[in-house]
This record gives C-alpha cells, structure tokens and sequence, in this order.
C-alpha cells in the first residue's frame, strides 16, 4: 500500500499528536507514504465560502500532483476528505468545468484528468487493509472499553460526493474500528452531528452548547472515550471541552477525544508518548491505564 | 413446484412510533410497537396509514397528497426527517428491521407525529417572503428572463415541509436561529431580478442575531430536503453575495477573509491568525478570551505554531489567487 499523504493543517499545527500517531501506525502497518508537501490547503469549506472556483483550483492541483505521482490520496482529517471529495465530485461530472479549472494550473505544468481518489485512513484501514489484517497487528484486546464514535459532518455528508453507495462500509466505519479492537460502541444521536467547531469564532455560545451536548451525553451514556477521525472536531471537542462542560452543564470535562490513529495505537500496544496522548485537554490518563491492563490478544 | 420469483402478496412492517397526547398522558412521551402486513411496495406512509386504520385509531399524523408534493407528511425515521410518502419501508428496511418514527425535531409537537407550523412559518415570516418591486409595470405583468427564472428552480422547488428546520443542527442548540428554509427562501428573493429590496434583506440576514453567519455548514438541511433544495448551498450563496455587497462588520467575515488570505499568503491556514482575526484585533474581551485556551494548549505542546508553517511551493498558491482574481 502506497499513498500521497496529505495531513492537512492541523495535523501539522494545533493537533500535532494526530501526525505522530498517524506516521506511527502507518509504520507499523507497512504502508507507505510520500507527504505532499507543496500542496495547499482544502480550503475548509470556508475559503469556498468566498470563491468556490478558487478552493476547487487548490484542490485539483493537489489531485493532480497525486495523479502524476500515480498514488491515491490519504487524508487525516474528515473536513479535508469532504471538501476534496466535493471538489473532485464537481469536476469530474462538469469536463468544461474541469478544463477551465486546468487552464490555471498550466503555467505550474500540471493537468489533472480526474483519476485521484481521496482516502481517509480511517477507510484505508477498512477498505485497503481490511480489519482482518488489521487485528493480526493488536497486540492487546481492549475489551470493556465503551467509545462513542463522532464522524465529523463532512465525513457523512452529502453521500454521493462521499460514494456511499459504492462504499457501503464508510456509514458505520468508526463502529466497525471500535469493534476490531475489542471495544464496546457507545452508540449516540449526536455522531453524525456538528461539533460546533465552524462556528467557534462567530457564535461561541451555540459552538459550546454542541460540546458540552455531545460530550456529555456521551458520558451519562458510559462512554470512556470519544473516537473521532476530525481534528477539527478534536480541537473543539477536547480543547473546549473544560470551558464548555462549565459553561452549559456545570460539571467537568470528563471525556477523552482520541483520534482514530490513538486508537489503533493503543490496540497495537504503543505507547502513551508515541501517540501523543499526554498532549490532549482532556485527560487520557485513566484512559490509558485501562488500555494498558486490557488483556493482551492471543 | 413452488413459483420462487413470484413478489409476495404481504411484507411485515415492524414500527416504533413515539407517541404524546397532551390531554392524558400530562407531558408525558412514550413509545408503542405495531406490526402491520402491507404490499412490498409500501411507502412508511403507507404501513402508518394501515397502523391508523386497522390496530390504533388513537394515532395522530398529518397527511395528505401522498406523492410528495403537500409536504404535509414530514417526520423522522431512523432518526432524520423524511416525507413519508416518498420514502419506501423497503428501503430504509430492507431485511425488515424495525423502523423508529418520531415527530420531526426543533418544532412544537401538538401530538404524536403532529408538530406545529408555527415555528416553521415564524422563521419563513422574519424574511419577509414576497416580491418587493421598486415599479409598477405600465401594463401587463413584471417580466423576467427566462434564466434568471431558472436559476431560482432550486429554491423556489421548497415545499415548506418543515424537514430541514426538524434536522438542523443549530436550531437544536438555539431557537433564534432563522433556519435552513427561511435562508433559502431569502435567496429566492435576492437573487430575483424583479426585487428592488436585494441590498437591504442582505443586510438584515447579515447582521441581525440569528442570520446567515449563524449557520455551522453541516449539511444535514442538504442530506434530508426531499426537493433539492440544498438550503446549506444557499446560504453560502447569501454569505457570498452579502461580503460582495460589502457587509464587512461581522466575525463570519473576518473569519472567511482571514481564511482566505492565509492561503494566499501561506499555501496554508494560519490557525492563531484566524483565532485573532476572527475575534477582532481590537476586540478585547474577545482576545482575552481566547488566551486561556491558548496557554492550555501551550502548556500541552499542541498550540500551532505563532509563525505559520509555509508549503513548499506557497509562491505557486500566490499565483494561482493572482490567476483568478485577474480573470474576476
């Protein structure tokens, strides 16, 4: 298995424990990568929010780059899988709109004929690696550990650009992952639903609500943690996550929010510094004790 | 020998319903079971129907063309709002599973699947949803071109079924929010040539509590309109034309402006530089704020970096914004 990986933003900045653990498993799984490294950002939805034609040119530059590499495109982050899945959704149906978008990349020399396909890790595991080739790499079974899955919406919607049809498996991916290494699903309303993390910096009062609703909930559920394969969610989730539990519910922050990776990580047996776990908000200490006196696989 | 590509005359339909009445049950909700058999082309309307009329006609519904059209018949399955009548049980069920139907979300539940309309209309009201021409034609009626008429057919296909209000994610959170399908109706208007009120209902949208910056660009308005519509499309269709009309006093468009010049200028997103610009550099309370948040991460090693990370070729991103906005 060979990729272009492209880590996205975040990975790289506010959620460097995401890039760690990744690059870890990645390693451990045999999967090689050649980072993009002059690939721009996605764009986030936000920057299309003002020219939608500038964010699809960024992004079929990236397609392209993969294209020329003759690699699949591997992503971190459920924000960067959606927008560059739109984007190659939009081009790929509209050959006028895909020339005119090519006629920019021109003078970098670059041409995309629409054949990049875009995989999160997260479906990577399941889709390329498969979770029974998965699991011969756990060493532990972490059973009675309960985490509540939290996709992150672009992960979930709109289905065609994320061709769930022909995907079946991405509706339940993170229940499916949970399960592979032993852990009980947490299952919850608010896993397909925002976090509140677009809206931070525009109506903090409303972002903070959707934290201290899916945290909490989560947690009078049973949960232990909460698995999420968006940084960004993460970010708001984890990094909100005191603030918001205050602020709405008047109790603490009590719910880990680990990444996918972290999660594999810790069925493979790595340990708390090699996923990053002591960098999070929210403690992960009673988290990983638990991992670590889970039983080990036979 | 038995005819084993024969359709069967019966499928069983396994139903969850959520049921109040506010007269007995004082507030109370609970939820019934019912197995009915109907035909295997059944819509979910259909096995309600056949609930109502043959094991409980205490069940309250609303209902009425039964071909997706009224929108009459909004409510959720599985947990998100459909129309009923367009939705076929073999579908959402399709090895017989039990279907969970409730009244939709975010709106007054009267009883059982019946919510009232009155948030929904309240919403629709606040936009003031009418043609406000600045002439009366001479004779005969306000002429439009035929492209401009077309380019409104998404929004104006809103059958006003209540399912993007029922299933948004920030009405769930906060009730002044004006809503995917006022939103969307709002941009039926603004982008009617015949309307003369275009830069004033921005405006509003743009700066009243509750408007277009509210919205968290989570789709679910997308993933459940039975119509097309995309009301979440709209929006940032609104957003779009509301910063080239030149509102420029909001935090949703620092946040976008910031954004975008990050890019350019980075090839990335500079994360502690949107925080800031997002708040306002002059805002205080905003900054100050943010700053316990920031110390945390610090403290963890996970605060981005104060000076952003550049991609390699972020000269060639230069290039391309110039590319573009020159062709603009």
């Amino acid at each position: 298995m060979k990729y272009a990986f492209y880590p996205g933003c975040v990975a790289r900045g506010g959620a460097p424990e995401l890039y760690d653990s990744a690059l870890a498993v990645m390693e451990r799984l045999g999967i090689e990568h050649v980072e993009l490294t002059k690939a721009a950002c996605t764009g986030a939805g936000v920057l299309q929010e003002k020219n939608l034609k500038m964010g699809d040119i960024l992004n079929v530059r990236t397609f392209a780059m993969a294209e020329q590499m003759g690699l699949p495109i591997m992503v971190l982050c459920s924000t960067c899988q959606g927008v560059m899945s739109q984007a190659n959704h939009r081009v790929k149906r509209d050959p006028e709109y895909l020339a005119e978008v090519n006629k920019h990349l021109a003078a970098e020399g670059l041409e995309y004929k629409g054949t990049t396909s875009i995989k999160h890790l997260l479906w990577a595991l399941i889709e390329d690696i498969g979770l029974d080739k998965l699991k011969e790499t756990f060493t532990r079974e972490l059973t009675g550990m309960n985490m509540a899955p939290f996709y992150g919406c672009y992960m979930v919607r709109p289905t065609d650009a994320l061709e769930f049809k022909a995907n079946p498996t991405r509706e339940t991916s993170i229940e499916d992952l949970i399960e592979s290494v032993g852990g009980t699903v947490t299952d919850f309303a608010g896993k397909t639903a925002c976090c509140g993390f677009p809206i931070l910096f525009i109506n903090q009062a409303n972002s903070m609500k959707m934290v201290a609703n899916h945290t909490g909930t989560a947690k009078d559920l049973g949960a232990d943690a909460m698995v999420t394969p968006c940084p960004l969610c993460h970010l708001n989730l984890d990094g909100y996550q005191p603030k918001a539990r205050k602020q709405v519910r008047g109790d603490k922050a009590d719910l880990p929010v680990i990444h996918v990776p972290q999660l594999i990580g810790l069925a493979m047996g790595m340990s708390e510094k090699v996923l990053g776990l002591q960098k999070h908000i929210v403690s992960t200490k009673e988290l990983v004790r638990k991992a670590e006196a889970a039983p080990a696989k036979v | 020998m038995a005819d084993t590509t024969a359709t069967p005359a019966t499928m069983k339909v396994k139903l969850k319903i959520k049921r109040f009445d506010p007269a007995d049950s004082g507030g109370k909700t609970w939820w019934q079971e019912y197995e009915v058999d109907v035909h295997p082309d059944s819509t979910v309307l259909d096995s309600l129907i056949e609930v109502r009329e043959q094991e409980d006609g205490t069940l309250a519904m609303r209902c009425a063309c039964r071909a997706s059209i009224c929108g009459s018949c909004g409510m959720k399955v599985n947990g998100s709002a459909k129309l009923v009548c367009k939705t076929r049980v073999i579908d959402v069920a399709p090895n017989g599973e039990q279907l969970i139907v409730e009244p939709m979300g975010n709106q007054h539940v009267v009883r059982d699947l019946v919510v009232s309309l009155d948030t929904f209309f309240n919403q629709i009201n606040r936009v003031e949803p009418f043609l406000q021409p600045s002439f009366v034609p001479e004779q005969g009626e306000y002429t439009a071109s035929n492209e401009s008429m077309e380019n409104l057919l998404t929004s104006m296909n809103c059958i006003m079924c209540g399912c993007c209000v029922s299933d948004c994610t920030v009405l769930e959170v906060d009730s002044s929010f004006i809503g995917p399908a006022a939103l969307a109706k709002a941009w039926r208007f603004t982008e009617d040539p015949r309307d003369s009120k275009r830069d004033e209902r921005l405006k509003t949208l743009n700066d009243e509590d509750g408007g277009m910056w509210d919205c968290t660009r989570c789709m679910k308005c997308v993933d459940v309109c039975p119509k097309g519509v995309a009301p979440m499309d709209r929006i940032m269709e609104l957003r779009e034309a509301a910063i080239e009309a030149g509102n420029t006093n909001t935090s949703g468009y620092r946040h976008t402006e910031s954004f975008y010049n990050s890019v350019k200028k980075n090839g990335r997103l500079d994360e502690t530089r949107l925080a800031i610009d997002s708040a306002g550099w002059t805002n205080i309370p905003r900054l100050l704020d943010l700053a316990p948040i920031g110390i945390a991460a610090m403290r963890k090693g996970k605060l981005p970096p104060l000076m952003p990370h550049k991609s390699e070729d972020h000269k060639k991103v230069r290039d391309l914004y110039k590319s573009v906005e020159d062709e603009s």
